[in-house]
């Protein structure tokens, strides 16, 4: 068991390219703290650091309120499952497990008792272990690299997408168990994914990053109710936020939706931002059917999508053909071409800098 | 089951194949047939007659200990080039594949003694080591070691191992780099993190990861020094001094063409023939059962 902490964290690569821009978190004992953002953005090297499979350029890294910043992968007590499993191709899955415990000059009952232990979590069969990865499927060499993980009983545990290569069905099951296994270890876990669904799921926290730069951490909750900045915002939920380009009134006191559609903030309004462009964000589950309000938006219909428990109807509406997405729960019985009113509430609005993208707070 | 598509009957695939039949044909068949009539023959000093004589070639070799000397000096000699040849050029593998920057540049250098032809490779030991006028016996001359391989047998089976072993690294090299670099760089993450030092890894994960590679390599390594060594014995050595270097397939042309014993010299290549053959079955049967460590 061991904390995890980085502070003002940075990464440049030999070719000069800068991938991590100065990260800070503290990472408490037994948390499980996801690491989450589009393709590129530095989770795996962020990740590789905590490991020790990247030196770190520029911040101090602790493991167990050690500072580990030099110290081999090895010393850092921690294990890693990887995106393509990286099973030892040569080696029965027992021999998988064992290899570490053997170099750790553990005794070959204790090894023993270990790598079936671990079977025994994992639903590894004993005929399953005397094979060779090659000869397993997707989801059981996921599991092999799960128990070598755990064998070595690591104070903390790293993910690199571990998921990506399995099929939905199968992803959605194994996100369940690892769950289950973290929080009946207790591990202090960080677990890289760009799937927002499966980061919104598995965290404690959530770190959302963008370009090598933390664009905000927090719970789940945190993140979905008050988004820090207009990346956050359209990164997480699914489908995506609906992002308006607005501006405040003249007198600070309302936001302008559509032409002669205002809505009041209250609250003093925003006198700052008085007459200044603005983003308006809210979700499609957000957005009410408001039949016969006078302050509706008519929103021409251009695609219906039955999910069966919800209806996503998407849109358009004013003259420049605003795109919008609607979310019922429910059957919702409409056809491309109609036009339906839809009503946005003062307390369901995230308003966004035009300029920085940062949220404003009401 | 895939279906087969049917054309029309056409001179077209018999014409496309018939150049591949004619060069097989003219350099092998044709050749490989004159040799084992040949080693049924005994001819005259003079080559003006012949006679059939069955295996009497074959018996006579067999009954030869100059024969199994140079069956012996043969592995000897293929083992100790294939070794050596191979070790080096997976040290250098090893080395390369660590190289980010100006690796091209490295490895084109690398790839250069390929090039060479055997003749020439062996004209360029036997300057480097030649007794009057070599560069390296007079520097070992320094350090109080008298090289003459023109007179030490041991000496200059050494020199015709180390001219073999020299040309035959580039092309080791090169597959050994291939191989080295189609192994995941995670596996090697994934050991480090299991603790295992570079050597461990190197010993428990890259080398049998290479294993294929390796016994490829040891295959092609084996029938070069065999086969294609000629040319290198011949230029620095002759097979000399007193047959020290005389490998089989020295031995083939010497008995042949010098001592004109050619019933004797077939033979002996009929004999090489069934060695080369015997290899490539091994060979094939391994690549029919090759383990594919990618999936
Ligand atoms: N060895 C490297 N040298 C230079 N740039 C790299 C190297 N590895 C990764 N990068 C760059 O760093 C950025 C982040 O990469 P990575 O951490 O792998 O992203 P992610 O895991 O979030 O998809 C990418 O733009 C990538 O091109
Ligand atoms: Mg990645």
């Amino acid at each position: 068991m061991a904390s995890v902490k980085l502070d003002n964290i940075q990464k440049t690569y030999p070719n000069g390219f800068k991938a991590i821009h100065g990260v800070d978190v503290d990472v408490q004992d037994g948390e499980f703290l996801v690491l989450v953002g589009p393709s590129g953005c530095g989770k795996s090297t962020l990740l590789r650091m905590i490991a020790g499979l990247e030196t770190v350029t520029g911040g101090e890294l602790e493991i167990g309120d050690k500072v580990v910043n030099d110290l081999e992968p090895s010393k850092r007590d921690i294990a890693m499952v990887f995106q393509n499993y990286a099973l030892y191709p040569h080696m029965t899955v027992y021999n998988n497990m064992a290899y570490g415990l053997k170099i750790m000059g553990l005794s070959k009952s204790e090894i023993d008792e270990r790598v079936k232990n671990a079977a025994g979590i994992l639903e590894l069969t004993d005929e399953q272990l005397t094979r060779k990865p090659r000869e397993l499927s997707g989801g059981q060499r996921q599991r092999v690299a799960m128990g070598r993980a755990i064998v070595r009983k690591p104070s903390v545990f790293l993910f690199d997408e571990p998921l990506s290569n399995l099929d939905a069905k199968l992803r959605v099951q194994m996100r369940v168990e690892i769950k289950r296994l973290q929080e009946s270890l207790g591990i202090t876990s960080i677990y890289v994914t760009h799937d927002q669904v499966e980061a919104m799921t598995l965290g404690h926290r959530l770190m959302v990053l963008n370009s090598g730069v933390v664009e905000q951490l927090g719970t789940p909750i945190e993140l979905y109710e008050r988004p820090a900045s207009l990346f956050v915002a359209e990164f997480i939920g699914s489908p995506a936020m609906n992002i308006l380009d607005t501006k405040i009134s003249e007198d600070g006191e309302s936001v302008d939706i559509a032409t002669n559609i205002g809505l009041a903030l209250g609250n003093g309004g925003l006198p700052d931002y008085a007459g200044k462009k603005v983003k308006l964000g809210v979700r499609p589950e957000h957005l009410q059917l408001a039949e016969g309000s006078e302050n509706s938006l008519p929103l021409t219909v251009t695609l219906v999508e039955h999910l069966g428990a919800d209806t996503l109807v998407h849109g358009h509406f004013g003259e420049d053909e605003t795109d919008m997405t609607v979310r019922r729960s429910g059957t919702l019985k409409t056809v491309p071409g109609d036009k339906l009113p839809i009503s946005i509430t003062r307390e369901n609005i995230h308003l966004f800098d035009a300029e920085t993208s940062r949220r404003i707070d009401l | 089951m895939l279906k087969r598509v049917h054309f029309g009957p056409s001179a077209l695939p018999y014409l496309l194949v018939l150049p591949q039949i004619l060069v097989t044909v003219i350099f092998f068949i044709w050749p490989a047939s004159q040799a084992l009539y040949q080693s049924l023959l005994v001819e005259d000093a003079f080559g003006l007659s012949s006679k059939f004589v069955w295996f009497e070639n074959f018996e006579y070799l067999f009954e030869d200990p100059y024969y199994w000397g140079s069956f012996q000096r043969t592995f000897v000699f293929s083992f100790l080039v294939a070794s050596l040849s191979m070790g080096s050029a997976l040290l250098l593998a090893v080395m390369a594949d660590r190289v980010v920057k100006g690796s091209g540049l490295y490895r084109t250098f690398l790839i250069w003694p390929y090039a060479v032809a055997p003749a020439a490779a062996g004209a360029l030991w036997f300057f480097m080591f030649n007794p009057t006028l070599g560069i390296l016996p007079y520097v070992l001359q320094f350090i109080g070691y008298d090289w003459n391989h023109k007179v030490n047998g041991t000496e200059a089976m050494a020199l015709v191992i180390f001219a073999a072993s020299w040309k035959q690294i580039a092309y080791n090299f090169l597959f050994f780099l291939a191989g080295l670099q189609s192994i995941p760089k995670s596996l090697i993450e994934a050991a480090a993190i299991d603790g295992a030092g570079p050597g461990r890894r190197f010993w428990t994960i890259v080398f049998p990861l290479l294993s294929p590679t390796t016994f490829f390599l040891l295959v092609i390594n084996v029938v070069y020094a065999f086969f294609e060594t000629f040319g290198i014995v011949d230029a620095i050595t002759s097979g000399g001094p007193a047959n020290s270097t005389q490998i089989l397939v020295y031995k083939v042309y010497n008995d042949g063409f010098v001592g004109l014993d050619l019933g004797g010299s077939a033979a002996q290549s009929v004999i090489l023939m069934g060695i080369v053959i015997g290899l490539t079955v091994i060979q094939f049967r391994f690549v029919e059962k090759k383990v594919s460590y990618n999936d």
